[in-house]
């Protein structure tokens, strides 16, 4: 397959070739791929087109790879004492295995100088656009795309360059979601979403309310245990909260054992309770709310330490907010507390504000696409999105075979057209679909996916493609 | 899906990995020899290594574990001989090129479906099955019997070397041969087939229709599987890395890489 970036990048000097709908010049980039975004799903995006022999121009609105993982990034979710809630196995990719040197947990930084590893093992670092944001993607005629970019921050002028695909991979952890309450902009104290959150600095010494009972919020919450003069852990509801450990391995491994046995959903929940007793105990005890679902209906939780610091006193578990005053917090049981500082764990909600929402089927707006194994949107088979998913593992063996899929899509539309048709037919039929069993209905697990569910049903869209 | 490598990872073991690297960093993909069964990094490091580095290219050798330097691991499987060499490549700066030499070669084959190499070479490759067992039970049957039954492997010079290789050097090298686990031996008796090669890379098949223990038809049948045919050097035993004319086989193997397009 010929593509101008074979010989690098593309020249911005060189005649327009197309006009858009508005008759701005647009540069054709020939059979080249546009990959929005070098954080983990980028890079595999890029790697893997690469690799089924295609051109890819990848942007980058930073000045590095890693995405949510290069804590530098305004848009990273990190914190300094970040780690891995799956163990490498599970999060690694599937075909550039992490060290056996490292920890079962890695460390953020760990994951970084991985992705860093990938890129220039894979000499991904010459197909990326450093500094560069993704502005406006638009259909164009033939199943194209017109993708339209700037500098970060909105310098310089804007370039629109034509593409024969297009994978999304920005993210969708760093456009925090914050929850409303009544008085909440008279309060005094210090208010902050997660994503602000960096070091334990910011506790020491204060009283500290943390909302939010997602990974994030049990981690800045044992980390208040230890930092800050007091600690309360508000959540709406009970959860279950899993050791990182169970029988000394990584707890994700004992549990996959029972999914490569494919043991039912029933026992695989009896079981878990059941070690949840023998590990955990009695919550309510520690004066936790009892859980109001059973185990795999809302997003897992990893975290041995956030139980450890209830029974040492560290973290007052309370429960959901009523409204704010001026110097306090009022709760729902009626009591009052007077944080100095409150942080939001209370997730992110995706946005892909370079693309007009209906080619999504989202037309309400609200972030939530409609698509097919996470990825594919109907009517628009050139177009990917990459990483879209909450999985109860690492999510970047997901992204991998995502792409995988999409490249090997994009390679029967030239060779196997009848098969390339049927796919799309299928995206059409079953867009969003779910891979996650029973969920809680909520705008956190609108992505969840169970990894092994979710990565039998690529295996199987692959072998549909290719027919094997 | 890879339930097995999520729920039973491999256990890590310490490895050892001799190099050698060109005084002059050219952009060449660097090369990961892979030694056979009995067989350690040191088998390379004799004349391949530097030779590789001498016309540009990063050599690299691992002790596949219970080899070599490297830990010892009587129960090794051919899973974890393949982790090994997975680990190692992904170590690597930038993509590898694998080149494995007898069972080698088959650790190399399964490693190919776990990391997307640049290009691979095998080198007199022993893919198992009864056939092998069959020839090598006649050339040999008190060094393989043995190892039917978990015991070890034992190599013989007739079958490793030409008659051009001093005899003293010969007595060295088998001196130093070790054995791997009885489980992977099994393994070539019955391993299921490798899964086929991501990322697609170049596969060159070469060995010597004078090998006493890699039959000139198997040497056929690899590089049919991928689709290519081997290439032959007369007169040399199996272990072409070691065997007096040793250069010609690694010529050949980087004249092959400087010209497959792929493989840069």
């Amino acid at each position: 397959m010929s593509t101008s970036t074979d010989h690098g990048r593309p020249d911005p000097e060189a005649t327009p070739s197309a006009q858009s709908g508005d008759g701005r010049p647009v540069s054709d980039r020939g059979d080249t791929v546009c990959v929005i975004g070098a954080g983990a799903s980028g890079l595999t995006a890029i790697k893997n087109l690469r690799e089924h022999g295609f051109g890819v121009d990848c942007y980058e609105r930073e000045t590095g790879v890693g995405g949510a993982w290069n804590w530098r990034h305004d848009r990273s979710p990190v914190y300094a004492s970040t780690h891995l809630l799956s163990s490498k196995p599970f999060t690694q990719f599937p075909d550039f295995p992490m060290p056996d040197s490292w920890p079962d947990y890695p460390h953020h930084s760990q994951l970084l100088s991985y992705f860093e590893r990938y890129a220039d093992h894979f000499d991904l670092r010459s197909h990326i656009w450093f500094g560069t944001e993704v502005i406006r993607v638009e259909p164009a005629e033939g199943e194209r795309w017109d993708v339209t970019t700037r500098s970060t921050g909105g310098y310089g002028p804007e370039r629109t360059s034509r593409y024969a695909a297009v994978v999304i991979a920005n993210g969708h952890n760093w456009s925090p979601k914050l929850p409303r309450y009544e008085g909440l902009e008279q309060f005094r104290g210090e208010i902050m979403h997660a994503s602000s959150y960096k070091d334990p600095a910011q506790l020491r010494g204060k009283r500290v309310l943390v909302v939010g009972a997602g990974n994030t919020g049990c981690d800045i919450a044992v980390e208040a245990a230890q930092q800050a003069s007091r600690c309360w852990h508000s959540t709406r509801r009970g959860y279950w909260y899993a050791p990182k450990y169970v029988l000394g391995r990584p707890a994700d491994q004992v549990n996959d054992t029972l999914l490569a046995l494919r043991v039912p959903l029933r026992v695989r929940q009896w079981l878990y309770h059941w070690t949840m007793r023998l590990t955990v105990g009695d919550l309510t005890r520690f004066g936790l709310p009892k859980p109001d679902h059973r185990v795999y209906e809302t997003h897992p939780i990893a975290n041995s330490q956030l139980v450890y610091y209830v029974g040492h006193g560290g973290i007052g578990p309370v429960p959901d907010i009523a409204r704010f005053h001026p110097y306090a917090v009022e709760l729902a049981d009626g009591r009052e507390i007077d944080p100095e500082v409150v942080i939001f764990a209370t997730g992110y909600l995706p946005r892909f504000e370079f693309l007009d929402a209906s080619v999504f089927g989202d037309s309400a707006g609200a972030g939530r696409p409609t698509l097919w194994l996470n990825a594919f949107t109907p009517g628009h088979p050139t177009l990917a999105v990459a990483g879209l998913v909450q999985p109860d593992s690492g999510l970047f063996t997901l992204s991998h075979w995502q792409t995988v899929l999409f490249a090997r899509l994009l390679r029967a539309r030239r060779d196997r057209p009848e098969r390339a048709a049927a796919f799309a037919q299928r995206v059409r039929e079953r867009a969003g679909e779910r891979y996650s069993g029973q969920v809680k209905d909520s705008s956190r697990h609108w992505f969840e996916v169970g990894h092994a569910d979710y990565l039998r049903a690529v295996q199987r869209a692959l072998v549909d493609l290719e027919g094997k | 899906m890879r339930g097995r490598e999520w729920s039973r990872p491999v256990r890590p073991a310490r490895r050892e990995v001799l190099s050698a690297t060109p005084e002059l960093e050219e952009g060449r993909p660097p090369l990961l020899f892979v030694p056979g069964f009995g067989h350690g990094a040191w088998a390379f490091a004799e004349h391949w290594l530097g030779h590789a580095a001498s016309r540009g290219f990063p050599a690299y050798a691992v002790s596949l574990r219970g080899h070599g330097g490297s830990e010892p691991a009587p129960e090794a499987t051919l899973r974890a001989y393949a982790h090994d060499v997975v680990q190692v490549a992904a170590g690597l700066p930038r993509q590898a090129v694998l080149v494995g030499h007898g069972a080698g070669a088959l650790v190399v084959a399964h490693a190919l479906a776990r990391y997307p190499a640049r290009g691979a070479v095998l080198v007199a490759p022993v893919f198992g099955g009864w056939g092998v067992l069959g020839a090598a039970l006649r050339r040999n049957p008190a060094g393989t019997l043995p190892a039917v039954f978990g015991g070890p492997l034992r190599l013989n010079r007739g079958q490793l070397f030409s008659r051009e290789l001093p005899d003293e050097e010969a007595r060295r090298y088998v001196g130093r041969l070790g054995r791997a686990g009885r489980r992977a031996q099994w393994a070539l008796l019955g391993e299921p087939e490798a899964e086929p090669a991501v990322g697609e890379p170049p596969v060159l098949v070469l060995g010597s229709p004078d090998d006493r223990v890699v039959p000139a038809s198997t040497l056929t049948r690899v590089a049919r599987r991928y689709g290519s045919a081997p290439l032959l050097f007369p007169g040399m035993g199996h272990d072409l890395m070691l065997d007096a004319r040793w250069a010609e086989p690694i010529d050949a193997i980087l004249d092959w890489l400087e010209k497959e397009p792929a493989a840069h």
